[in-house]
C-alpha cells in the first residue's frame, strides 16, 4: 500500500517538476522564469521527503530545511534585483 | 507498521502529489503571469504540506515520540510563498508585464506602477501618488 503511493506520487512529483522546468524553458518574462525556478525548488522538496519516507531515515529534513530557506532568499534576491537593480543597497 | 498507519500516510500522500501536480499544471496552462502566481503559491504550498503531514505521522508513529522537523518546513514555507507571490506581482508590475484584456483593475495598474518607479524614482514619487491619490478608490 505504502510503496504503491510513493510510488505514484513520486511519478506525480516528477511529471509537476518537467512542468515546471517547461515553463522555465518557454517563459514568456523574466518573472515567470523566476516562478518556475520556486516551484522547482518546492517540488524538489517533495521528493527529498519522498525518499526519506521511501528508506525510513529521518536524515533528509536538514537537506530540505536548508532548501528552502536558500530557495526563499534566491527568488527575493532575484526579485529584488529586478525591481530595484542592486541586491544591498 | 500497522495497516492503518499506512493507509493514512498514503492518502495524505496522495493528495500532497495530486496538489502539487495540480498546481504545477496551472503554472503551464493559465493564460497570463498575474494568474499564473496562483497555482505555485496555493496549490503547491497545500500539497508540500499534506508530503510533510504524511510524513510527519509515519515518523513520529514510527519513532515514537512526536516529530516536529516537517512542521517547521511547513511553517516556512507557508510564510514565504505570499510573501515571494507579492514580490514577483510587484516586480512584475514594475516592468509592464501584460494583463489579460479581460482581468479587473487595468486602470489601477499604472499608479501602482508609478509608486516606486524601478528608474527615476524620485522625480516619479510626487506625481505617482498625486495620481495615485485621483484613481485609487
Amino acid at each position: 500500500m505504502l510503496s504503491w503511493a510513493i510510488a505514484a506520487v513520486a511519478v506525480l512529483i516528477c511529471a509537476a517538476l518537467m512542468m515546471n522546468l517547461w515553463r522555465l524553458i518557454i517563459g514568456p518574462s523574466v518573472q515567470d522564469r523566476i516562478l518556475a525556478l520556486d516551484t522547482m525548488y518546492i517540488n524538489s522538496i517533495a521528493l527529498i521527503v519522498l525518499y526519506g519516507i521511501h528508506t525510513g531515515t529521518s536524515m533528509y529534513f536538514e537537506a530540505a530545511l536548508m532548501i528552502a530557506m536558500l530557495g526563499f532568499v534566491s527568488t527575493s534576491a532575484l526579485c529584488k534585483y529586478l525591481l530595484r537593480g542592486d541586491i544591498i543597497e | 507498521m500497522a495497516s492503518w498507519v499506512e493507509i493514512i500516510v498514503a492518502c495524505f500522500l496522495l493528495l500532497g502529489g495530486i496538489f502539487m501536480f495540480v498546481g504545477s499544471l496551472g503554472l503551464v496552462r493559465l493564460p497570463d503571469l498575474y494568474t499564473r502566481l496562483h497555482g505555485p503559491t496555493k496549490a503547491t504550498t497545500l500539497g508540500i504540506a499534506g508530503i510533510l503531514l504524511a510524513s510527519s505521522i509515519m515518523f513520529s508513529i514510527k519513532n515514537g515520540g512526536l516529530s516536529v522537523h516537517e512542521w517547521l518546513i511547513t511553517l516556512f514555507l507557508l510564510i514565504t510563498a505570499p510573501v515571494t507571490a507579492n514580490m514577483l506581482a510587484k516586480t512584475a508590475l514594475h516592468h509592464d508585464v501584460k494583463m489579460l484584456s479581460r482581468s479587473r483593475g487595468h486602470e489601477l495598474m499604472e499608479p501602482a506602477r508609478h509608486r516606486y518607479g524601478p528608474e527615476g524614482a524620485s522625480e516619479n514619487t510626487k506625481s505617482g501618488t498625486e495620481s495615485n491619490n485621483s484613481k485609487l478608490p
